[in-house]
């Protein structure tokens, strides 16, 4: 066999073996997803018959709707999306200023403060929880009220507060973020502006923000759909409000209730089970994720390329 | 001199609100939950008070507790076992991604999925899922990722034990792994992307096979990313909903031993993932990596 004809056939080798493995992980990583579909259109005798795999027999879309209507998914919904959109918003406005102050400027202090960014990502958020907690329930402006103390509990403040001092969840990897990005920003863009007699704050926020864009958008979108999935902030600081974490906890239990009282037959019969509960819940997992898969299949390049883009690696 | 006298000034503004929001919503809470730790925490409808109890809380979730101890060991051998499967894997599938291939994109696209649709609260929810157990078992069960051919492989080619039961464990959490490398794999996919091209040309001509080059340029210039994804990976370990201890620290603090407790061990976990950031940190600096 000749050279050339050896390599062609290396190259078709190594392409089929590739492609064999590709596959094997798209299986594994879209299992899940497609399964978790599959239960959620199951009527319950599907789920119960063993020779129902994959295809539910009997189609229905009555999971759906049961916990549509028990998560109350439109209210839960606009209220997930505008506590999202706000905390994503502050968290932006103030990581991207934090992290160009660090990219710019050298004054004492600004290591270690970069340092601190960066602390604050390893500690894990459980551990300073419960105190954060408690500074919030009995919130009293660092002691300015004596004595009397305001609840900020169910309401958006903690998350403005955290928001907007950039001690969010994950904003030191925000700041991190901008601050690679605004390293990777040529200086002549600053020059320019403070020759034309712009102030810093002018320059920072007419030249240096408009450029940023693609950084600002990756940066949004990861602090959004970390946000939206966040289960830990939204139960502790808004408990017994009705945000879609807390809606898709508390919906397979409220269906069952609510079958059991418009049918006694029902809970008798053994249908509100874990097998039940499955079938609401994985319809409701669905609900909650969908909005982030759509959103992921428009944007997704701004997710992937970022990494590359933001100059991470740099 | 007053011109770089303010822009220090200015830079320092920048930073003013991390610098507060580190201050009192970061470094307090941090201080409080090492004394909560220590103490008995009493909520009275007004404020709340604070016993002074000393080493009583560690000493009962270290020994009293009948879970603390099974959980917090599985949870450090399951990031023991899963960290350098990630890193490998991450590191793996970013080399193929590296390489030219029609679908390249649109497989990229689809190994970061995991990223957005597994975290906080349908990661929590799963756990406890009944068809998510199926899947799991399904996926155990499937040929590709059984592991009962590997271990009769393994049995009749009579390797010792203990390295039977690491590549069986290991094959059976790659689902695990697969869906938990998305952000690490791009990367070290950006990583591979900026190694200038004429430095493997150079290489080439000087006669480098392939395999020198993977070997004295390719990893060695991945050596901080690896730190970075080591990082990553263990900040993405903790964080996760479907973290046993942080659920059962969760569990102590609503409905269990109560505030002191739950905070010991908190503390106790922290104390652990810091000894292990430690000791990635010293072992990879002192071999020539540097960090970011």
């Amino acid at each position: 066999m000749s050279l050339a004809a050896k390599e062609k056939w290396r190259k078709r080798v190594v392409a089929l073996l590739r492609t064999v493995l590709l596959i094997g992980i798209a299986y594994v990583i879209l299992l899940p997803l497609i399964y978790r579909l599959s239960t959620a259109l199951m009527s319950i005798e599907d789920l119960y018959d063993q020779s129902v795999r994959w295809i539910p027999r009997n189609p229905t879309l009555r999971n759906f709707r049961l916990v549509w209507e028990h998560m109350e998914y439109p209210r839960a919904f606009m209220r997930s999306l505008f506590l999202t959109a706000l905390t994503s918003a502050l968290q932006l406005i103030t990581c991207s200023m934090v992290g160009y102050g660090l990219a710019r400027f050298r004054f004492p202090g600004s290591k270690l403060i970069f340092g601190l960014a960066i602390f604050t990502l390893i500690i894990p958020p459980q551990l300073i929880m419960t105190p954060t907690y408690l500074s919030f329930r009995f919130f009293d402006f660092l002691g300015l009220l004596k004595g009397r103390s305001l609840n900020l509990i169910g309401t958006y403040w903690p998350f403005i507060l955290m928001s907007l001092t950039g001690t969010g969840f994950r904003c030191g990897l925000y700041i991190f973020i901008m601050r690679q990005f605004f390293r990777g920003m040529p200086k002549e863009l600053e020059e320019a502006a403070y020759i034309d007699g712009a102030g810093p704050f002018a320059a920072f926020w007419r030249v240096m923000i408009p450029g940023a864009v693609p950084g600002l958008i990756t940066t949004f979108l990861f602090s959004f759909v970390w946000q939206w999935n966040d289960y830990l902030y939204v139960t502790t600081f808004m408990a017994g409000r009705n945000f879609l974490p807390q809606a898709l906890e508390g919906a397979a239990s409220r269906v069952a209730k609510a079958i059991d009282e418009a049918d006694a037959l029902a809970s008798t019969s053994g249908f509100l089970d874990d097998h039940f509960y499955s079938l609401i819940n994985n319809a409701g997992m669905l609900l909650v994720i969908l909005p982030l898969l759509i959103l992921y299949v428009f944007l997704q390049r701004y997710f992937v390329e970022s990494v590359e883009r933001t100059g991470i690696v740099g | 001199m007053a011109f770089a006298h303010r822009q220090k000034l200015v830079g320092f503004l920048f930073t003013v609100p991390f610098l507060v929001g580190f201050i009192f919503l970061f470094a307090v809470p941090f201080y409080q939950a090492v004394v909560i730790s220590f103490s008995d925490l009493v909520l009275t409808p007004e404020t709340f008070e604070l016993q002074w109890k000393g080493w009583a809380n560690y000493g009962y979730a270290l020994q009293v507790h009948p879970e603390f101890s099974k959980t917090f060991t599985e949870v450090l051998v399951k990031l023991a076992t899963e960290l350098p499967m990630i890193i490998g894997f991450s590191f793996f599938a970013a080399t193929i991604l590296n390489s030219d291939f029609r679908g390249r994109t649109f497989v990229r696209t689809l190994f970061f999925l995991p990223v957005i649709l597994s975290a906080g609260v349908v990661l929590k929810m799963e756990m406890k899922d009944y068809a998510q157990i199926m899947v799991t078992h399904l996926q155990q069960s499937a040929p590709f990722f059984g592991g009962a051919a590997v271990q009769s492989f393994f049995d009749a080619a009579r390797f010792p034990a203990g390295m039977v039961d690491y590549v069986v464990d290991a094959i059976q959490a790659l689902p695990t792994v697969i869906r938990a490398s998305g952000v690490q794999i791009l990367i070290f996919l950006a990583g591979l992307q900026s190694i200038p091209r004429e430095v493997y040309e150079a290489a080439s001509v000087e006669g480098a096979t392939g395999w020198e080059r993977f070997w004295l340029i390719t990893f060695p210039m991945m050596g901080p990313l690896i730190l970075v994804n080591i990082i990553y990976t263990i900040i993405d370990s903790f964080t996760a909903m479907n973290n046993k201890l942080v659920d059962l620290i969760r569990e102590t603090m609503l409905r269990g031993a109560g505030y002191g407790v739950s905070m010991a061990m908190a503390m106790i976990y922290f104390a652990a993932i810091g000894l292990v950031l430690l000791a990635v940190f010293g072992l990879l600096s002192r071999r020539g990596f540097y960090h970011v």
